[in-house]
C-alpha cells in the first residue's frame, strides 16, 4: 500500500538531492537542473496533499509553481548566457565577483 | 541762544573735550596715514604736526581751564567735579557701569602732568621724528596714547580706568614696535604687552573680587545703583571690603607691578627703550608707567584697610628701587640707564605708597615726570646728534658741542639725584622721611642707599657723555650739533620745571607751604599726617641735609671718576669681576625667565600638548582609533564574503536546518 | 496685504528666502558666474534687510516672539513651529549679517563650480537660520542636519590640502553626536506626551535618571559642535582646509550651534543634570581655554592657529553659560556674537592673503606690514579685538563672562583669567612673525594691498566691533529677559538641591514665564 507517507519521503529525498546538487556541483547548468529538481519535489508534495485532502488548492499551486519555474528558467538561463559571454566558463567557483 | 551755548560749554562738556581732542587727533592722523600708505603717497608733515600737536595743546588748555574753574570754587567746597555718565556702558540688573569722568585734586594733578608734559613731548617730536617716514602714524599713536592716558586718570570707575589702562598698553606696544622692520623692536613691543597682560589679569581679578564682595552684601540698591565699580561707591562701602582687603589690594598691586615695572614684572621696561626716544620719555618715564602709582593712590582708602598689602607694596617698591639702581650703574646704553633709573624711581614711589605717604608719592610722580622726561629728551637730543648711537662709551666731551642739552641734562640729573633745592630733592626726601618716620628703618636704609646709587649712576652718565675727552672718530665729532630750537626749547622748559617743580611741595620743615600735600588732602584725607611732625621739624631737617650730602658726595665722585679717571672703574670691575658681570647682565633675570617660564611653556605646548595630547592621544588614538576599530571588524567580517555562491548557499542551508531544528523540536 | 503677511511671517521669510534664492541660482546657466554671484549677494543682502526690518518689530519678551505654528504632520504631533527669543534672534542677525560678507569675500576666490558653491551657501544659510528659529524638535533636527550636508561639500569640494579627510572628520564627528541626540529626542517625545513642542518639554518633569541620560545625549551632540576640549580635533582640520567662506561660516555660526544648543535645550530642559555635570563641563571649558591657547601658540599655520584660538574662545562661552549668572550668560551670548565677528574677520583676512600668496605658513611671511600697510592695520585691529582689548567687542563679552563666573564659580574664573594673558601671547606673536621684522621672501615684496571689494568686506565687521565694544547696551538689552529666564530655568536643578527652607523662598521667586504656556495643561494630560 502506497500511502501519503511514501510520497512525502520521496519528495524529501528528491529535495535533498536537489539541495546537495546545488551545493556541491560546479557546473551552473547542473545546479540549475538541481533547482528544478527541488521545485519538482515541492510540486510532488503539493500534489500528494491535494490528493490526500481531496482539495484542488494544491494543484492550483502546482500550476503557479510551474509558471514561476518556467519564468525563472528563462531568466536564469539568460543570466548564465550573459555570464558565459563575459567569462567563458560554466563553473560557479570561478565566478567570484562578489568577494568582499 | 546764549543759554544754549552756555549749556553746551558747561564744565562737563569742557571735561569731555579734554578726552575727545586727542582721540580726534589720533583718528584724523590715523586715517590720513592709512590712506596715504595704501596709495603709496606722502602725507603733509606740517598738517600732521598741526593736528598732532594742536589737539594735545588744546587738551592741556582745557585741563587748565577746568583746574582754574575748580580752584575757583568757594572755600570749604571740595574742588571736585564728576561729569556724570556720558552713557551707560554695560547694563545688567546687577551691574551698571557709567562712562563718566571724575575731576578731583588727584586726577587734576595727573591730568595736568599728562597733558602738559605730553604736549611738550609732542612738540619735541616734531623735530626728533621730522625725517621719519612714519611721521603721521607716529603722531596718531601718540595722540591715541594721550587719549587713553587721560581716560585712565580721569575715569570715575574702575572699568573705565581699565579701558585706559589696557589702551595705554596698546599704544605702548605700537610705539615700542614703531620701527617694526627691526625684529627686536617688534619683539620688545610684544613683550611689553604680554608682561603687562599678566599684571592686567591680576588687576581684573582684583576688581572682580571688589564687585563680588560688594554684591554679596545686600546693600541698599537705591544708594549704589549697582555701580560697584564706581570709586565713590567703593569708597562709601569700603568697610564691607575689609575681609577681602588684602587679596584685593595684592591683586590690584599685581596689575600695578606690570604697568609700573616693579619686581617681578619689570622686565619689559628696559626692552621698551626700543621705541623712539620721545616715546620713552612720555610713555615709559613720565606718564604711563606711573599709572600703577596713580591707581593705588586713587584706591588709597582700600589700601589703608590692609596693612599686609601696604607692607608688600613698600617692600616691593624698596627692593625694586635698589635692585634697578644697581643694574643702572653698569649699563652702557644711555636709554637703558635711564630705563633702570625709571624703574628705580617708580620703586621709590611705591615705597612712599606703602608707608602711607600717598601725597609724597604723587609729588614724586610729578617731579619725576618733569626731570625724567627732561633726561630722556636730553638723551634723545644726544642720540639724534650722534646719529643713532646709544652707547655712552662712544660719547664724551659733548658739553662743548651741545651746551643746552648738556646743562639741562645736568639739571635733570641733579634733580633726580636729590640735590637741594631742585625738585627731586623735596619729593624723594619726603618719601624717605615718611618711611623713616613711620618706623620702617630697614626700608629707609634701602631707600637711602638707593639714593646714593642714583646720584652715582646719573653722574656717571653725565660724566661719560658730556665731560672728559670725546671717544669718537673726528669725522663723527664734526657732525655733532646742538638740536634744533623746537627740541632744545622743550628741554629748557622741562629744565625749568625740574628746578622749580618741587617748590610747590616744600615741606613745612624747610619753610615751605607744602601746597601739593594740602591740595591732595581732599583725596587722601589726613591719615598720612603724623602728629609729631608738626611738633618738631628737627629730625626731618637733619635727614634732609644728610641725604643731600650723601647724594652730592656720590655725584661728585661719579663725575670725577668717569670724566677724568676712566681706569678706576675698570680696575674695580676687574677686581669684583663676578659682581660686575652680574650687574652688567642684569642679574640674568631675562635669561632666568626665558629658561624657567618661556621655554618650558613652549616645549610643553609644542611637544606635549600639541604633539602628544592633541595629535596622538586624541586624534590618532581616540578618533582615528575608532575608525581603525571599525576597519578591523570590517576585515574580520569580509573574510566570509568569498564570492563563491555555493558557500553562501551552504551557510544558508545550515541556517535553515538550524532554524527548523530550533522550532520543530 | 503683503506687508501684513511679512509682519506675521518674519521667521519663515528669513529662513526660506536664502533657499529660494538658491533655487533661482540653480535655474541660471552654468557659465554666468557673475550673475550667479550677484544673485547670491542680492539674496543675502535682501535677507539681511528683512532681518533689520524684523528688528524694528522685535519685542523684548520673556516668551518667544514672531511665533508661527502650523500643524505639519498631525499624526505624530509634528508642527512647523518657529519662534525666537532675544538670544536666538541675535544669532540669526549675526548669521544674516555674515552671509553677504561671505558671498562678497568669495567673489574672486571661488572660480570652479560657482553655481554649486553659491547654492550650497544659501542652503546652508536656510539651515542655520532654521536651526536658530525652530521650536519643534523634529523641525530643529531637520534643520540641524540640513546644515551639515552643504558644509560637508563646501569643505570637500572647494577646500584645500587634505580636504576630503577634513570633510569626513567633520561629518562623522557631528553625526556621532546627532544620532545620540535623535535618540534622546525620541525618548523625550514619548515622555512629553508625544510632543515635539519645546515649551511642552520645558513643562515636562523629567526624573533625575532621565535627565542624566538625556542631558548626556544632548550635551554630547552640542559639545562636539562647540567644541569642548577632548572633542575638538575635527575643528582645526575643518577650519584649515575649508575655503575662506566655509571657515567663516564654520567659525562664525556653526560653532554657535553647540553653545546655542546648551543655552536652548540641554541646560533649561535638564536643569538637575546640568547642575550635576556643571563641575565637569566647567573644568573642560577652562581646560579648553588654556589648552586651546597653548596649542594655538605653537601652530605653524595661521589658519590653524586661529582655529585653535576658537577652542579657547568658546571655552569662555561655556564658562559663562555654566556660571548660571545672568551677567555670565549675557557675556557668553555676546561672546558668541563677538567670536563670530572677530574670528570670522580673521579668517577673511587670512583668505585674502592666501589668495595672494597661496600659503598660510607663518614662516612664509614676515615683514609684510611694509608692503601691505592697510591689510596689516586691519589685521592688527582684528587681532586686538580678538584678544579682548577694552573698547572693542570681545572685551565686553569676556568681562561679563568673567565677572559673572567669578561671582558664582570663583575658582574656574580665576583660572580662566590666564586665558586672557595667553590670548595676547599667541595672537601677538603670530602678528609679530607675519607682519613685523624684515622681509625674508622675495614674493612678499610684490604683494598688493587690499582692494575696494576687500575693504568693503571688512568695513561692516570693523564697525560692528567698535560699535559693540563702545556701546553694547542695545544688544544686552535685547537679550536681558531671555537670559534672565534661562538662568531661572536652568537654576531649577541647583534650587532642588538646596535645603528646603531656602528652596521655598527661592522657588517663589521663579517666575513661570515659559512654563505658563497654553499647551502646558493639555500636554500633561496626554
Amino acid at each position: 500500500m502506497i500511502t501519503l507517507h511514501h510520497y512525502l519521503v520521496l519528495a524529501v529525498i528528491l529535495f535533498c538531492i536537489g539541495v546537495f546538487g546545488v551545493i556541491v556541483r560546479r557546473n551552473m547548468l547542473v545546479i540549475f537542473m538541481s533547482i528544478e529538481l527541488m521545485l519538482s519535489s515541492v510540486n510532488l508534495v503539493f500534489l500528494s496533499f491535494s490528493r490526500f485532502l481531496g482539495s484542488t488548492d494544491g494543484q492550483i499551486w502546482v500550476f503557479m509553481v510551474l509558471t514561476v519555474a518556467a519564468a525563472e528558467a528563462a531568466v536564469g538561463l539568460g543570466i548564465i548566457v550573459a555570464l558565459f559571454r563575459n567569462k567563458p566558463t560554466l563553473y560557479v567557483d570561478e565566478v567570484k565577483e562578489l568577494k568582499g | 541762544m546764549l543759554d544754549f551755548i552756555y549749556k553746551i560749554i558747561s564744565p562737563q562738556t569742557v571735561a569731555w573735550l579734554i578726552v575727545a581732542f586727542p582721540l580726534a587727533g589720533a583718528t584724523i592722523n590715523g586715517m590720513r596715514s592709512l590712506v596715504a600708505s595704501r596709495f603709496g603717497k606722502e602725507t603733509s608733515h606740517s598738517l600732521t604736526s598741526f593736528i598732532g600737536c594742536g589737539f594735545p595743546i588744546l587738551s592741556f588748555v582745557f585741563t587748565l581751564v577746568t583746574f582754574l574753574l575748580l580752584i575757583g570754587f568757594p572755600a570749604g567746597q571740595e574742588p571736585t567735579m564728576i561729569t556724570g555718565p556720558l552713557f551707560q556702558w554695560v547694563l545688567d540688573k546687577t551691574l551698571v557701569v557709567d562712562i563718566g569722568l571724575k575731576f578731583d585734586q588727584l586726577s587734576l594733578v595727573m591730568g595736568l602732568i599728562v597733558t602738559g608734559v605730553g604736549s611738550l613731548i609732542h612738540l619735541y617730536s616734531m623735530g626728533y621724528m621730522g625725517h621719519d617716514e612714519g611721521y603721521t602714524r607716529y603722531f596718531s599713536y601718540l595722540n591715541l596714547f594721550l587719549f587713553f592716558m587721560l581716560l585712565l586718570v580721569l575715569a570715575d570707575n574702575l572699568v573705565l580706568l581699565f579701558v585706559g589702562w589696557e589702551g595705554v598698553g596698546l599704544c605702548s606696544y605700537l610705539l615700542i614696535g614703531f620701527w617694526f622692520e627691526d625684529p627686536e623692536k617688534a619683539a620688545a613691543g610684544k613683550k611689553a604687552f604680554v608682561v603687562n597682560r599678566i599684571g592686567d589679569a591680576g588687576f581684573l581679578l582684583g576688581i572682580f573680587l571688589i564687585y563680588t564682595t560688594l554684591a554679596a552684601n545686600n546693600l541698599p540698591i537705591s544708594e549704589h545703583g549697582f555701580k560697584f565699580f564706581n570709586f565713590e561707591v567703593i569708597q562709601h562701602y569700603r568697610a564691607y571690603l575689609l575681609p577681602y582687603a588684602t587679596p584685593i589690594c595684592l591683586l590690584l598691586f599685581l596689575g600695578a607691578c606690570g604697568k609700573s615695572a616693579q619686581i617681578p614684572l619689570y622686565v619689559w621696561l628696559p626692552d621698551a627703550m626700543a621705541g623712539p626716544t620721545p616715546v620713552s620719555a612720555l610713555i615709559h618715564a613720565a606718564t604711563m608707567v606711573t599709572a600703577g602709582i596713580y591707581m593705588i593712590a586713587r584706591l588709597n582708602f582700600l589700601y589703608v584697610l590692609s596693612p599686609t598689602a601696604m607692607t608688600v607694596v613698600a617692600w616691593v617698591g624698596a627692593l625694586t628701587a635698589i635692585f634697578a639702581a644697581t643694574i643702572a650703574v653698569t649699563q652702557n646704553d644711555i636709554k637703558k640707564v635711564l630705563a633702570y633709573s625709571t624703574i628705580s624711581q617708580l620703586g621709590y614711589m611705591f615705597l612712599g605708597l606703602g608707608v602711607g605717604a600717598f601725597s609724597a608719592s604723587i609729588f614724586h610722580l610729578m617731579t619725576h615726570a618733569f626731570f625724567k622726561a627732561l633726561l630722556f629728551l636730553g638723551a634723545g637730543s644726544v642720540i639724534h646728534a650722534m646719529s643713532g648711537d646709544n652707547d655712552i662709551r662712544n660719547y664724551g666731551g659733548l658739553k662743548e658741542k651741545m651746551p643746552i642739552t648738556c646743562w639741562t641734562f645736568v639739571m635733570g640729573a641733579a634733580a633726580i639725584a636729590g640735590i637741594a633745592p631742585l625738585s627731586g630733592f623735596f619729593s624723594k626726601d619726603e618719601i624717605l622721611w615718611h618711611t623713616f618716620h613711620s618706623g620702617h628703618t630697614g626700608l629707609w636704609l634701602i631707600g637711602f642707599i638707593g639714593a646714593g646709587l642714583t646720584a652715582f649712576y646719573m653722574f656717571r652718565l653725565v660724566g661719560l657723555t658730556f665731560f672728559g675727552e670725546p671717544q669718537m672718530s673726528s669725522t663723527k665729532w664734526m657732525k655733532v650739533h646742538e638740536s634744533p630750537p623746537s627740541m632744545s626749547s622743550v628741554l629748557l622748559i622741562l629744565g625749568f620745571l625740574s628746578v622749580v617743580g618741587g617748590w610747590i611741595g616744600i615741606p613745612e620743615a624747610f619753610g615751605g607751604g607744602n601746597h601739593l600735600h594740602h591740595w591732595l588732602e581732599g583725596v587722601f584725607g589726613k591719615v598720612v599726617v603724623h602728629e609729631e611732625m608738626e611738633v618738631s621739624h628737627a629730625p626731618e631737617i637733619i635727614l634732609g641735609v644728610v641725604s643731600v650730602l650723601w647724594a652730592l658726595h656720590f655725584a661728585i665722585l661719579a663725575s670725577v671718576i668717569y670724566a677724568q679717571r676712566k681706569e678706576w672703574p675698570e680696575k674695580i670691575a676687574g677686581r669684583f669681576h663676578f659682581v660686575y658681570e652680574l650687574l652688567l647682565n642684569k642679574y640674568w633675570i631675562d635669561e632666568l625667565y626665558d629658561f624657567v617660564i618661556v621655554r618650558p611653556l613652549l616645549f610643553i605646548s609644542r611637544n606635549i600638548l600639541w604633539g602628544v595630547v592633541d595629535e596622538k592621544w586624541i586624534d590618532k588614538y581616540a578618533v582615528m582609533g575608532t575608525g581603525q576599530m571599525v576597519l578591523f571588524w570590517n576585515r574580520c567580517v569580509t573574510r566570509l564574503q568569498t564570492g563563491i555562491v555555493q558557500q553562501y548557499l551552504f551557510f544558508f542551508v545550515i541556517g535553515v536546518i538550524l532554524m527548523v531544528w530550533r522550532y520543530a523540536f | 496685504m503683503l506687508i501684513n503677511w511679512i509682519h506675521d511671517h518674519f521667521l519663515t521669510l528669513l529662513t526660506f528666502l536664502p533657499a529660494l534664492g538658491g533655487l533661482f541660482i540653480l535655474a541660471l546657466p552654468k557659465g554666468e558666474h557673475n550673475s550667479i554671484r550677484a544673485l547670491a549677494l542680492g539674496t543675502t543682502v535682501a535677507t539681511f534687510v528683512v532681518n533689520i526690518w524684523a528688528l524694528f518689530h522685535f519685542k523684548i519678551l520673556t516668551d518667544f516672539t514672531f511665533q508661527e505654528v502650523i500643524p505639519w504632520i498631525p499624526a505624530f504631533h509634528i508642527d512647523y513651529r518657529l519662534g525666537v527669543d532675544g538670544v536666538s534672534f541675535l544669532l540669526i542677525l549675526l548669521t544674516n549679517f555674515l552671509m553677504p560678507i561671505v558671498i562678497l569675500s568669495s567673489w574672486r576666490e571661488i572660480e570652479t563650480k560657482v553655481k554649486e558653491y553659491h547654492f550650497l551657501m544659501l542652503l546652508l544659510q536656510t539651515g542655520m537660520v532654521g536651526t536658530f528659529a525652530a521650536l519643534d524638535f523634529f523641525l530643529f533636527y531637520i534643520f540641524w542636519e540640513i546644515m551639515l550636508i552643504p558644509m560637508y561639500f563646501l569643505i570637500g569640494v572647494w577646500g584645500s590640502g587634505r580636504k576630503i579627510m577634513a570633510a569626513f572628520k567633520f561629518i562623522l564627528y557631528t553625526m556621532a553626536g546627532s544620532v545620540l541626540m535623535l535618540i534622546a529626542i525620541l525618548y523625550g517625545y514619548f515622555k512629553a506626551g508625544q510632543s515635539f513642542n519645546y515649551t511642552q518639554w520645558l513643562a515636562t518633569p523629567f526624573t533625575a535618571d532621565e535627565q542624566f541620560w538625556l542631558f548626556l545625549a544632548f550635551a554630547l551632540a552640542f559639545a562636539i559642535k562647540v567644541p569642548i576640549f577632548p572633542l575638538h580635533t575635527w575643528l582645526p582640520d575643518a577650519h584649515t582646509e575649508a575655503p575662506t567662506g566655509g571657515s567663516v561660516v564654520l567659525a562664525g555660526i556653526l560653532l554657535k550651534m553647540g553653545t546655542y544648543g546648551f543655552y536652548r535645550f540641554a541646560m533649561p530642559l535638564f536643569p538637575e543634570a546640568s547642575a550635576h555635570f556643571s563641575p565637569y563641563i566647567l573644568t573642560l571649558a577652562v581646560v579648553g581655554i588654556i589648552y586651546g591657547s597653548l596649542v594655538a601658540m605653537v601652530q605653524k599655520d595661521i589658519k590653524r592657529l586661529v582655529a585653535y584660538s576658537s577652542v579657547a574662545h568658546l571655552g569662555f562661552v561655556m564658562l559663562g553659560l555654566f556660571a548660571l549668572d545672568q551677567k555670565g550668560v549675557e557675556g557668553a551670548v555676546l561672546q558668541m556674537i563677538n567670536h563670530g565677528l572677530s574670528t570670522g574677520a580673521l579668517f577673511l583676512l587670512i583668505g585674502m592673503i592666501y589668495f595672494r600668496r597661496h600659503t598660510r605658513q607663518i614662516d612664509a611671511y614676515g615683514g609684510i606690514a611694509k608692503t601691505v600697510p592697510l591689510y596689516s592695520a586691519i589685521f592688527l585691529f582684528v587681532t586686538l579685538s580678538s584678544i579682548g582689548l577694552p573698547g572693542l567687542n570681545n572685551f565686553v563679552g569676556e568681562f561679563l563672562v568673567l565677572v559673572g563666573a567669578f561671582q558664582t564659580k570663583t575658582a574656574f574664573a580665576s583660572v580662566a583669567v590666564v586665558g586672557v594673558v595667553l590670548g595676547a601671547i599667541y595672537m601677538l606673536w603670530m602678528v609679530e612673525r607675519v607682519f613685523f621684522g624684515g622681509i625674508k621672501h622675495e614674493e612678499n615684496k610684490k604683494l598688493h594691498d587690499l582692494g575696494l571689494r576687500e575693504v568693503l568686506v571688512m568695513l561692516p565687521l570693523i564697525v560692528a566691533m567698535v560699535g559693540i565694544g563702545v556701546y553694547p547696551k542695545p544688544l544686552l538689552k535685547m537679550m536681558s529677559l531671555s537670559t534672565e529666564n534661562f538662568v531661572k530655568l536652568s537654576n531649577r536643578g541647583v534650587i532642588a538641591r538646596t535645603p528646603s527652607v531656602a528652596r521655598r523662598t527661592k522657588q517663589s521667586s521663579v517666575e513661570p514665564g515659559l512654563l505658563r504656556s497654553p499647551r502646558l495643561r493639555s500636554g500633561s494630560s496626554q
